[in-house]
């Protein structure tokens, strides 16, 4: 007995010992990409269709140094005095940034969203604050990036770099100055090789652009993108990429780029979605007049509806006229028989759920605390583009298209959510209780419907082979809202329908702007 | 020498967490030992239900939780090896349910558990008194594939576990006082999520799950009869991060928690209901962190299969103090 215990003791022991030295670290499955290695340079870029710039010169880039002179001796030098003392820490900032400057800071912008998509604690009176822009760094922080919020914010990032990278193409054809590595062979290549022109470098109009952009979406954020944009731009010289004028040539125009945006953005009308307590109280009068059931909040206080008038918020793709056009039909009358189907169909469905559904109900939930949905389909595009070997101005372009159409499917779904200003399931029966929150706005039409339909419209066009299986997935993000209870199957059947046609506008646009 | 099972203490961990925990086996963590060839099977229940929980440090309540109340079924089994080597095995159901808000509650069966207890070493001190070392190693694995972040609903957090032990008893006539000590490594998680933020934002469905320390400290009546305990438990999460203001709670936050509780057990000694026990527990959550603050009771019944050899041994299922 005393032996076993004495044995069992030190098989106990070691065992333990060899779990705690399990290395349980977790990592970003994207951690460790290889360098971009793009397929074609897309050399006529420069040419490309641009979203808000008018011209690709609207912002002046001076005319770079030669190669042969001082000036860029100067910044050889440099680059190989960095190469020299590089420590692991650096080349792992080298090894990230290589894998592409839009993918980092598209899951940089991922990551601000679902750091800051928290809904505001609520005061002691039972109101709400609001975060403002004017004072970001009080409680609540600004901004509560919720789904509408954050389709903007990927739409005004990708579209900014956008068009900083096809005036960036512009500039590096027109005066064609070559990578380091290329002048000058002591200089190595630590983050691969292309034959692209480097100046501007493109990777620090990146930085640039994206730094700006934080000024109106997420200022709390400034310092730490600087950060990101001083690392970022150090791995372009270290890896001998960009010579140190190709660095803050490629800055300044990014910057001055995301100025033209940022001043979009300051009109574009969302500052004031949030609306007034007059304004909400609005919506309940006007349903109560056309004889339906008025949308009521199911938190506790009852909070304010999420920006109800992000439906005239002026989008990307289309205009106010499409707006009002691409409306819905009414949802059927509260009161009616075949609402009330709709609504026992919904308990039905939430009484059985199985655990696939339960999957797929958190697989697609994205709500507090996440990137959301329009983040979970960059996520998804991301995986496929890394496959693709695209140049960064093609990364950019297909990231601008995608999250273009997702800002103008929030606009027509908000639109939509507020004109009809439809109840919840559990509004109408309290008996169902749902897989995930309840999203804090009218139900009519299904916001995940809307979002994924248009970005599988969209990217079904980019990467044909992939068409019938983001279908399939925007199908299942729509069934996932019904399986939770938070949703009728009108409101994703009509939402897939309306969401494919703002994905439509996406397509047409990717058809002539001058990239097929 | 021979003694029966004892302390079918609900622990603490069952009632502390925003998850809401399944039993832990119960005679894994106490001073008690099974007679050789007995087997004791038994069931329990416990009700644990809190309003107020610590997002954080901060101590709140929440209008779209209202209570929070997770019972609990569970059944175990403790097979004496031979007189100073045991074996327990539990599987608890338990169902969740929230008051207040719309949320759906949940249920299940939640993980299996296993514990190895030996006692390792005894000394007599003075005439009455008498001094006890045990050893035990345990683990945990999910029984079945439920939602682990589906916080403070969720029916447990999913993680496979590997604990040690470490339990100290002194007895002084009918006076007792134990001291237990738990190291718990806890597997990584998988979500059915693709992302997350904890500190940092992360694309992975796996989770990091920090290790767990527990510690019980327990003092009371001990007779062959009865038993009456007061109790004192904790554990910490070794990391782990805080949940935000307003944030959903998250299967690795930290999680730390105090609970005072009582421990009351009656093991009939003869007649027709001899070999069968009942016992009685409650605890209330003093302070925590990342946790709900509940308020627990709970009961078992539980009886003991003799499989020595007829007549060999009068050898019975009660508490010696040898």
């Amino acid at each position: 007995m005393r032996t076993i215990s004495y044995t069992t003791r030190f098989l106990v022991l070691a065992s333990l010992t060899v779990l705690l030295a399990c290395n349980k670290t977790v990592t970003s499955v994207n951690a460790n990409l290889a360098p971009l290695n793009p397929a074609n340079e897309d050399l006529n870029a420069g040419t490309w269709k641009l979203i808000l710039l008018s011209r690709p010169d609207t912002f002046a880039v001076a005319t770079p140094a030669a190669t042969n002179t001082t000036a860029y001796a100067a910044d050889l030098n440099q680059i190989k005095g960095f190469q020299h003392n590089l420590t692991g820490d650096q080349r792992g900032e080298i090894q990230y940034w290589s894998a592409g400057g839009v993918l980092r800071w598209n899951e940089i912008m991922r990551g601000l969203v679902a750091k800051y998509n928290l809904p505001p604690y609520q005061l002691p009176n039972g109101t709400y604050p609001i975060p403002s822009s004017t004072n970001p760094f009080a409680y609540p922080n600004f901004p509560f990036s919720n789904p509408p919020y954050a389709a903007r914010a990927y739409a005004y990032v990708s579209s900014a770099q956008y068009d900083a990278l096809v005036a960036c193409w512009h500039y590096k054809t027109l005066y064609n100055r070559p990578a380091p590595y290329v002048v000058d062979s002591t200089v190595q290549a630590l983050a691969g090789k292309t034959s692209l022109p480097s100046y501007p470098s493109e990777g620090a109009v990146l930085a640039g652009v994206t730094a700006e952009m934080m000024q109106l979406l997420f200022p709390d954020e400034i310092a730490n993108i600087q950060q990101k944009l001083q690392q970022q731009e150090f791995s372009l010289i270290a890896s001998g990429a960009a010579a140190p004028s190709d660095v803050t040539a490629g800055e300044a125009l990014g910057r001055q780029v995301a100025d033209a945006f940022i001043a979009r953005g300051r009109a574009d009308k969302a500052g004031s979605a949030v609306g007034t307590p007059t304004i909400w109280a609005n919506f309940v009068t006007t349903t109560e007049a056309a004889g339906q059931t008025a949308w009521v909040s199911l938190e506790t206080p009852a909070r304010p509806p999420m920006l109800p008038l992000f439906g005239s918020v002026k989008g990307f793709l289309v205009d106010s006229a499409n707006i009002v056009a691409l409306r819905p039909g009414p949802p059927p009358s509260t009161s009616s028989d075949s609402m009330q189907q709709q609504v026992q169909q919904a308990l039905n469905t939430v009484k059985n759920a199985t655990r696939e559904q339960l999957s797929l109900v958190q697989y697609w939930a994205d709500g507090v605390g996440t990137w959301t949905p329009p983040g979970h389909w960059n996520y998804i595009a991301a995986q496929d583009f890394v496959t693709q070997n695209w140049s960064e101005v093609r990364w950019a372009r297909n990231f601008a298209l995608l999250n273009m159409a997702e800002m103008d499917a929030a606009i027509e779904c908000w639109y939509t959510k507020y004109y009809y200003f439809n109840p919840r399931p559990t509004q109408m029966d309290p008996l169902i209780r749902t897989l995930t929150g309840v999203p804090n706005f009218p139900s009519y039409i299904s916001g995940h419907s809307m979002f994924s339909s248009a970005a599988a419209t969209i990217l079904g066009h980019i990467i044909p082979s992939r068409a019938q299986a983001y279908l399939t997935m925007a199908q299942d993000a729509a069934n996932s809202r019904i399986y939770a209870g938070i949703h009728y199957n009108i409101d994703c059947e009509v939402g897939m329908t309306v969401g494919q046609n703002i994905g439509n506008y996406a397509v047409q646009r990717a058809m002539s702007d001058g990239a097929e | 020498m021979k003694t029966a099972l004892s302390n079918r203490r609900m622990l603490a961990v069952v009632t502390l967490t925003l998850v809401s925990w399944g039993v832990r086996a119960q005679t894994d963590d106490d001073a008690i030992m099974m007679a050789k060839y007995n087997l004791c099977v038994g069931g329990m229940y416990s009700h644990s239900a809190w309003n107020y929980y610590w997002e954080g440090t901060y101590h709140r309540n929440n209008q779209n939780l209202g209570t929070v109340t997770t019972q609990m079924v569970g059944l175990m089994g403790i097979y004496g090896i031979t007189p100073r080597l045991a074996i327990v095995a539990e599987a608890p159901y338990v169902w969740t349910d929230a008051s207040a808000g719309v949320l759906h509650g949940m249920h299940g069966i939640q993980d299996l558990s296993g514990w190895l207890k030996w006692e390792v070493y005894r000394q007599k001190i003075g005439s009455r008194g008498k001094l006890k070392l045990f050893g035990a190693v345990g683990g945990s694995v999910p029984l079945t594939n439920y939602l682990a972040d589906y916080l403070p609903l969720s029916i447990g957090l999913h993680s496979r576990t590997v604990s040690g032990r470490i339990i100290a008893d002194y007895q002084l006539g009918h006076f007792f006082a134990t001291a237990t000590g738990t190291y718990t490594w806890r597997s990584n998680i998988t979500i059915d999520e693709q992302s997350y933020y904890t500190t940092q934002f992360i694309e992975s469905d796996k989770v990091y799950m920090p290790n767990e320390e527990t510690y019980i400290v327990r003092a009371g009546y001990r007779s062959n009869r009865l038993e009456i305990e007061a109790n004192l438990s904790g554990m910490v999460t070794l990391g782990g991060f805080d949940i935000r203001k307003n944030d959903m709670p998250f299967p690795s936050n930290r999680m730390d928690a105090t609970m005072a509780g009582a421990h009351a057990k009656y093991e009939f000694q003869s007649g027709r209901l001899k070999g069968l026990s009942l016992t009685a527990d409650g605890s209330y959550t003093v302070a925590g962190r990342n946790v709900g603050q509940s308020t627990m009771f709970g009961a078992g019944i539980f009886y003991i299969f003799d499989f020595n050899h007829k007549g060999k041994t009068l050898e019975t299922p009660t508490l010696k103090s040898n």
